[in-house]
This record gives C-alpha cells, structure tokens and sequence, in this order.
C-alpha cells in the first residue's frame, strides 16, 4: 500500500501537523519507502496469535479512589504558555 | 586534580569513603571538564550548583557515617528524565522552556542515594534517531574519531549525549533510555558499557514518553560493575507507573562474577546477517570464545523471527509516539505558536509544526497513518501479533541457553552527515530492537576496535528478571577484551 499526496495532506491535518507543499513532496517518498518496508510482515503468519500489548506479565494495579496529591495550581500552571486568572488560556474557541 | 576524572565510578566511590580526596574535590574536577568540553555539545544544561551542594552533603556524611550508596557520585542526566526546577527539553523545541515542577522517580531514586547532577545531557529529539543529529540543541560529537582523521563521528542515539559524556570523562556515569537501543548502540560506538533492564525495573514516571511499551531507563558507564552500581539506585517499584514491577532489587553488584561455569550461551543463527562487516562477525566469534573461556558452553539457538524485529518496531513506536506526542499543543506547556485571527486548531498545526523536527513529524506521520481507521488492523494489530512471536522465540531459546550473545550494532560509529536516508538509519538498531520488544535485559559491553580504531561492542541479552547473568557475563567479556584506551583529550 503506498500513500498519495493527497493522503499524506490528509494524515498530516489528522496529526495536527502543518505542511508546506514542499514538505509533503519531500515525505511522500520518505513515508513510502518506510511503508513498502514494514509491508513484510506481511509474510508472517499470525493466524491465532493473540497481540501483545505489554510485556509486563502482571495484573493492572486499581488503587484506592481518592485524591493524593492536589492544592498545586500554580505549580500545574507554572510552564503554561499563557495563563489566565488561574486557568489554561486558548485562542477563541466560541463565537 | 583532574585525574579523579580518569576514575572510575566505583573508585571514585571507595577513593571517597577512604579518604582519599573529598567529595567536593570530584565534583569540581567534574565541573571544571564540562565547562571545558563544549566542542563536544554533550552536555544542554550544566547545573555545578547540584553537584557541589551533593558533594558537600556528601562530605558531611561522611564524618557523621551515614554515608548513601552513591555519596560523592556526580552523574549526569539525559535531558529527557524531568528534574525539578531544571531544564528538561527532551532535545526539542517543543520543550525549549520547559522546567518541571516536579522530579523523575529514576532521577529522585538517584538523588536520594547521594549522587550529585552535573547536568542535563543531549539527546535525539524525543529520544527518536541512532546518532544525535535530530538534537533542537545541535549534534552531539563523539569524543572519538577514526586514525587519521579529524571529522566529526557520532555518539550514536539517542542517548548520545550520555555516551559521549562518559567516554570524555566528563561524567563518570551517565543515564540513558533504551526504547529500541538507545543506551546500547551509543555505548558501543563511544566504547563505554550500557544496560537496559528488564521491562518494568525502573520507573518511567518523570521519563518524557516516545513509546511507552518499549521505554526504559538504564545506566551507561565505564565498567560494568559501574552499571551495576547505578542500576541498583535507578531501579524500583513505583506505584505511579502502572508497568513497574513490583519485586525488590537485587543486590546486582554484590552478586557480580564472572565464572559462568554451568551457563549456557545462545548465539542465534539469524543474527548471520548479508552485509555485516567482517571484523563484526570476527569480533562475535571473539566473544563466544571469551564466555567460553569463562566457563560457559556456546549453544546454536534459533530466533527465527528476528528479521521481522525492525518492521515491527518501526510500526509500534511511531504508533505509541504519535499518541503520546498528542499532548504537545501548545496548552499546558512548551512552545506555543498562534495564527493571527486563527482558532485553536490553527495553534495546535502552528505549534506542532514549529516545534518538532523532521524526524518526529516523519515518525509521528507514520504513526498517525498506522492507527488511521482501515489501517489499524493491518499495521498495529498484526505488529503486536509479531512481536508476541518475537518474544516467544525468545522463550523457547531460554529454555535452551542462560544468556545471547550478539553484536551490539552492524558497525563502528559513522561519521557525522554520512546517513542521510532515514530507513538507512534505522537498519542500525537491527541487532539491538529484538530484546527491546520482548522487554528483556541487555547490555553492550567493549569488545574491541575496528580497523579505523574505533569502539566496537558485544550485546548480551538475558531472560526476563535476570540482570545478573547478563552483568556477570559482562563482567567476563570485559575482563577478557582488550583494554580500550579512551580517546585523548583534543576538545
């Protein structure tokens, strides 16, 4: 399978990447080349083979519910790119 | 004084407790190397002031006797492990700013057993890249060059900057991450020792995430004992990582020997690759001798699906990355870009676009395309079902052999802009990504020099949980090998 332009345009915007027409010229190739290699594994018979997720062969811990650690605004804010009054500032997001 | 920089970690540590120089004394001799190797580019933030306030607790401890394992140990730290109130950018842009409110539990782990901070080390971007040319902070260079030659060779990556850190002995230790071979390859271009642990020792709370099911911290040192030393303070069960282990830490460097009598090690046939250079295979054939030697029997093992290994790897980890690397919107921390008159979406392509790389956009591209609805269970699903393939085969040849013996990397460092093509580059970590997707142990240790004189390294890996065979088999290839003489001082 190899990717198009256009879909390289399309996975970028997915990606939240910008790219200049320049840009998606240069990775098209690169992206392609990539694919065509990974496309081994194909080869593989994986029939009945469960996926392997982590490696760590152990149960998922639960903790208790409730709140360890908290009362540290400022900290949490201290390397916001732009803070107001306490919260995370953003561009305008409603008209 | 700067001959207490030629020591190693575990003279520096006894030296102290004797007697024989203060703790203060080493941390300046450290301080005074780092400020003097800037040619090398190794070190992105220096933080002095952390390592003489270490090394003056270090001092007082000392009289009072309530000496800690590392008291008097200045290390330095790959800029990708979060110290608190200093510089931890990940080798990024994105990051350029960003000063945690907080401290990694493998740096905390370290802190608490005595050791000072001589500074942050560079890195690949996001730890993503085999020879440090994807830094924000510019190319590491390797302390090393060919005979002959003054051009600029690569520590190897990510965990380039620790490398060349130790190998200029501006650093007496050093961490480093492994995701798929990021602490051993550059160990073994920069001819220093390197260990990934198993899966799960040691925490990756604090580490900043590339793939999360691959990731994990380990020491790089000048000897393997040093490794042990370090690694005994690194590891540890934290609740915090839902992935950490929970089993104590065993007394690694106490239990260093190197008779392996009774050991069996596996050399796999697939690891018989087209296009190997043969001093790289010569120096394998040394290594199975020197663990002969020490006792142990070479067995014939077969890990059949080793060619799928980097396939593999080069769908999961930019798959993890490009759902880890999500958070860097440009909203809570790091580098913020707007549009003019733009909305949030526009902020979030700006800042993405401005502050990664090339090599992240083009890693986080394939993971994003990989995860795409219609891709997913062609790409990601059928990668996880060869890697429980991968881990199988390891299985079954454990049931065989205590150890694997391999190379390190399919060559010597290469020198600075002489790979350009990225899959080209990714073919290097074809010996080490195996052992990274089964989440075993694994260690380079120096075997030799190559015709050029540069370091060349032998990969060990053990089964799960047991560092110590993988240490004590170190331990006998190092006592075996030629003696590396670490480059010159020409920075």
């Amino acid at each position: 399978m190899s990717v198009t332009i256009d879909q390289v345009r399309h996975i970028a915007n997915l990606a939240r990447i910008q790219l200049s027409d320049e840009d998606a010229e240069r990775l098209l190739p690169e992206l392609n080349n990539i694919l065509d290699w990974v496309e081994q594994l194909g080869e593989v018979d994986t029939d009945g083979v469960e996926p392997l997720a982590t490696v760590v062969d152990q149960q998922m811990r639960l903790r208790e519910d409730k709140v360890t650690d908290g009362d540290i605004r400022d900290k949490v804010l201290s390397n916001a790119p732009e803070p107001q009054h306490g919260f995370f500032g953003v561009p305008k997001v409603i008209e | 004084m700067s001959d207490l920089t030629n020591l190693t970690l575990a003279e520096l540590r006894d030296g102290f407790r004797k007697g024989d120089f203060s703790a203060v004394e080493v941390a300046e001799s450290f301080n005074e190397a780092v400020a003097g190797a800037d040619a090398l580019n190794a070190y992105v933030e220096k933080t002095p002031e952390l390592a003489i306030e270490a090394a003056k607790a270090a001092d007082e401890a000392r009289s009072s006797v309530s000496l800690k394992p590392l008291s008097g140990i200045p290390l330095g730290m790959k800029d990708l492990f979060a110290t608190e109130g200093v510089l931890t950018s990940a080798g990024s842009k994105m990051l350029g700013n960003f000063k945690p409110p907080y401290e990694s539990t493998v740096s905390a782990n370290l802190k608490a057993a005595g050791a000072g901070m001589l500074g942050k080390l560079n890195m690949d971007e996001f730890a993503m890249g085999s020879s440090n040319e994807t830094c924000a902070h510019g190319n590491v260079i390797s302390p090393w060059r060919r005979e002959g030659s003054n051009a600029g060779i690569t520590p190897g990556g990510s965990s380039g900057g620790s490398a060349a850190a130790v190998s200029a002995r501006i650093a007496p230790g050093a961490t480093g991450t492994d995701t798929g071979g990021s602490i051993r390859q550059p160990a073994a271009f920069t001819g220093i020792t390197g260990i990934k642990p198993t899966y799960g020792r040691c925490s990756r709370w604090g580490i900043v995430a590339f793939a999360s099911s691959l990731d994990q911290a380990g020491p790089m040192a000048r000897t393997v004992r040093d490794c042990a030393i370090m690694l005994e303070n690194m590891a540890g069960f934290d609740p915090k990582d839902s992935t950490s282990i929970d089993a104590p830490v065993p007394q690694w460097e106490a239990g260093l020997s190197s008779d392996l009598k009774g050991k069996r090690v596996g050399v796999p046939k697939e690891y018989r690759i087209d296009g190997t250079p043969a001093e790289i295979d010569a120096l394998w054939d040394q290594g199975v001798e020197w663990l002969r030697d020490a006792g142990a029997e070479p067995v014939e093992i077969s890990l059949q699906h080793t060619k799928y290994a980097l396939p593999t790897y080069y769908i999961l980890a930019p798959a993890e990355a490009s759902s880890n690397l999500a958070r860097y919107d440009g909203v809570r921390y790091g580098l913020r870009e707007t549009v003019e008159g733009g909305g949030l979406h526009d902020m979030y392509k700006a800042t993405r676009s401005e502050g990664f790389g090339d090599e992240v956009k083009r890693r986080i591209m394939i993971g994003t395309y990989v995860l795409s609805a219609g891709f997913y269970d062609a790409y990601f699903t059928k990668a996880q079902r060869v890697r429980a393939l991968i881990k199988q085969d390891f299985r079954k040849a454990f049931e065989r052999c205590d150890m694997i013996l391999t190379p390190t990397a399919p060559s010597a460092a290469f020198g600075l802009g002489e790979k350009t093509d990225p899959l080209a580059m990714y073919l290097n970590d074809v010996f080490a990504v195996p052992a990274s997707l089964a989440g075993l142990p694994a260690m380079s240790v120096p075997g030799g020099l190559d015709k050029d004189g540069l370091p060349l390294g032998l990969h060990l890996i053990g089964n799960e949980m047991d560092e110590q065979t993988v240490l004590n088999a170190g331990l006998a290839i190092e006592e075996r090998a030629p003696s590396i003489q670490l480059p010159e001082k020409w920075w």
